[in-house]
């Protein structure tokens, strides 16, 4: 068992869905973000996606890219994310951790190298916007070796062919995007997102998030009737900007009070019940 | 796949690889059109109707052949071996661009797509996409970085001249890179019914074999025309290398005769040992950009490092793959000229030639004028002339500090 399906197993149990943030490492420095990583479970997050800023988020609308660009200016490194996660794991054996970014910074580091550093600080998954199934072998394959789950995406562009290759070697979960288009830039089309969730369930028990989207209480508690996860980006990353010049407490004050609010609605959803 | 044994010419593999480069490192959203694409281009490969109306278009609209014209006086002046120039500058529009936009949106039309969008650096590949979609009725936006916007602003009024509407980008570099991105991103967002017509050997696969193929037209007929010019190869081809697509075409035809040396010519800026160039294959690292594994540059924890050069056109921290896997085969070698050898080099053909050569294509006639010292008299040299420098001239102003 792994920290990832320990959590879904007992969320399945509680009868609710996972609050799934996301923050960009380095946002807007180390020390600040986290402080904010440190706080994000106690504020409702089940399970914490944890931005690896890159130069070119070339699938991530404006909020997420300028959360990268502030990570970057900061001196983020691959190094000072890895050491963020197991000074975070010093303190939370409980909470999974799944790192969230573009393969540059992982290829530059060596894939081989980046699965053993990344299982050694304390990750559980990895989310890669630019490995398709295609091309992730070369790191899903020694991720998995090391305990990693490489989490795949399943999009509105998706068809039966691929949902079915995708499914056959993804473990963790899955990440269905809920718009064709960057992060943060449409709201999630719940009709569709229903009809995606029949099709993933009618062939895989792999819990599957939604993100891509969603801002809102009322759009959090309605993914949260359907999915297995719900992931905020853009809204938490826009209080990191939106707070910056009132100072780093407020910005992280800010950023857990949204968390809070949106894991309260994605709590309350269902009242219990399993998803329709 | 082409499946000629013993040759360079064979790739890329089915998944789209040159030896370990390419690749199609995208996100989910954009697979199914990457493999709707390569199907529809594999379809219309073996279509005689899509090459008919493609020659037909080079033909009567590009103005192909394009001239193999012999530089008598720049031969002359260095002293060596007899230098050709490939005329690419004489096609409507003033580049090679147009070669790939019009097989692209042919492509597009054949896939029912009814928009189209494109990136572009120095705005030659913007200028004859919005010429392509102007000509097939398709409503067209560009992507320019703001930076480019102010150094190419004839282009960008050209552009829009040609009804396409041309977004600035304001991220990262503000150049070609970043350009690329907010292309990516409306891709990403508008799947159903547009079609991004990528202007070099660059991107997820099939584009850099797409493209190349587009672009192989340059040098099968210099391939021709020097046989008949010569009755035999050139000793030596030279193009400029910024994605690398002018290139491609030149030197695809000739891979496999190993008695022509190649030479690929990048932007060595300020120079390779300054922080400002965008010499990818000679000071870079193999990474993942823009949806292929090749030379980039970056730094040791793979963050893009911001390419620099006074041409737009070459202002590009990546290259195309197949570039990447020649340079490793040791099939081609790539070299690298500075600003101010470029500068030089455009001065010396428009006053030597009457030709004025885009900034990107000076970059190929400075690497001859270094070269020719060390070849015999006898050689023959063929550059290819990618562009004409109308649009440079006031960057090139700017340069020798005169105000237009």
């Amino acid at each position: 068992m792994s920290r990832l399906s320990d959590t879904f197993a007992r969320l399945k149990k509680e009868g609710r869905a996972a609050f799934v943030p996301f923050i960009t490492a380095g946002d807007p420095d180390m020390e600040t973000s986290f402080a904010i990583l440190a706080k994000l479970p106690a504020a409702g997050a089940d399970i914490i996606e944890l931005g690896m800023p890159f130069t070119d988020p070339m699938a991530d609308g404006p909020a997420v890219q300028a959360s990268s660009v502030r990570a970057l200016k900061s001196g983020a490194t691959m190094a000072k994310v890895l050491k963020m996660v197991e000074k975070f794991r010093k303190t939370d054996k409980t909470t999974p951790i799944v790192l969230m970014g573009y393969y540059n910074p992982i290829h530059a580091h060596g894939t081989a190298r980046f699965a053993k550093d990344v299982a050694a600080a304390g990750v559980d998954g990895l989310i890669v916007v630019d490995l398709p199934v295609e091309e992730d072998e070369v790191l899903r394959i020694p991720a998995r070796a090391q305990g990693v789950d490489l989490i795949r995406f399943v999009t509105p562009t998706t068809d039966d062919a691929r949902l079915k290759r995708i499914v056959a070697d993804a473990s963790g979960y899955l990440y269905y995007v809920s718009v064709a288009g960057v992060t943060g830039t449409k709201a999630v089309p719940e009709d569709e997102v229903r009809a995606a969730m029949a099709r993933v369930r009618a062939i895989t028990d792999l819990p599957c998030t939604v993100g891509f989207g969603i801002r809102t209480q009322e759009q959090a508690a309605a993914i949260a009737l359907l999915a297995d996860g719900v992931v905020v980006g853009s809204a938490i990353v826009g209080q990191v900007a939106a707070n910056l010049n009132a100072g780093k407490d407020k910005v992280i004050a800010e950023v857990l009070e949204l968390s809070r609010t949106l894991a309260g609605s994605t709590h309350a959803a269902r009242h219990g019940k399993v998803p329709a | 796949m082409n499946q000629i044994p013993n040759s360079l010419r064979a790739g890329p593999d089915a998944t789209g690889h040159f030896g370990a480069y390419g690749g199609r490192f995208v996100a989910e959203t954009l697979m199914p059109l990457i493999l709707a694409l390569e199907e529809a281009y594999e379809a219309a490969k073996k279509d005689p109707a899509f090459h008919a109306e493609l020659q037909g278009l080079l033909t009567h609209y590009v103005g192909r052949e394009s001239p193999l014209y012999f530089a008598e006086r720049l031969t002359a002046h260095l002293g060596g071996p007899k230098i050709y120039l490939k005329r690419e500058d004489l096609n409507h529009t003033g580049a090679h661009k147009i070669n790939n936009c019009l097989g692209q949106i042919l492509l597009a039309r054949r896939m029912g797509k009814t928009r189209i969008i494109a990136e572009t650096g120095a705005g030659q590949h913007g200028v004859a996409t919005a010429t392509v979609a102007a000509r097939f009725g398709l409503p067209c936006t560009i992507y320019m970085g703001d930076v480019d916007m102010e150094r190419q602003k004839p282009n960008v009024f050209r552009m829009r001249l040609l009804g396409a509407e041309v977004k600035g980008v304001s991220s990262g570099s503000r150049t070609l890179k970043d350009a690329t991105n907010e292309a990516l991103r409306d891709w990403v967002a508008n799947v159903h019914d547009t079609f991004y017509i990528i202007g070099s050997v660059v991107g997820p696969h099939p584009y850099p074999a797409m493209v190349r193929d587009f672009q192989t037209v340059i040098g099968n007929e210099t391939r021709v025309q020097m046989m008949d010019r010569e009755k035999r190869l050139p000793d030596l081809i030279v193009a400029c290398v910024g994605g690398g697509s002018n290139a491609a075409g030149m030197f695809h035809p000739f891979v496999d005769d190993t008695d022509v040396e190649i030479h690929g010519v990048e932007a060595a800026g300020d120079g390779v040992d300054t922080p400002r160039h965008a010499a990818t294959l000679s000071k870079g690292s193999p990474g993942v950009l823009h949806g292929a594994r090749s030379y980039l540059l970056q730094d040791s924890d793979g963050q893009i490092i911001e390419a620099h050069s006074i041409s737009a056109g070459l202002d590009y921290p990546g290259v195309g793959p197949e570039h990447s896997w020649l340079k490793d085969i040791g099939r081609v070698k790539y070299f690298s000229v500075t600003d101010k050898e470029a500068l030089d080099a455009f001065m010396l053909l428009s006053k030597l030639e009457g030709i004025i050569p885009a900034l990107e294509s000076a970059h190929a006639i400075a690497h001859v004028c270094k070269v020719a010292g060390q070849m015999k008299k006898e050689d023959i040299i063929a550059v290819c002339l990618s562009g004409r420098g109308d649009k440079d001239i006031f960057s090139v102003a700017e340069k020798l500090g005169e105000k237009l």
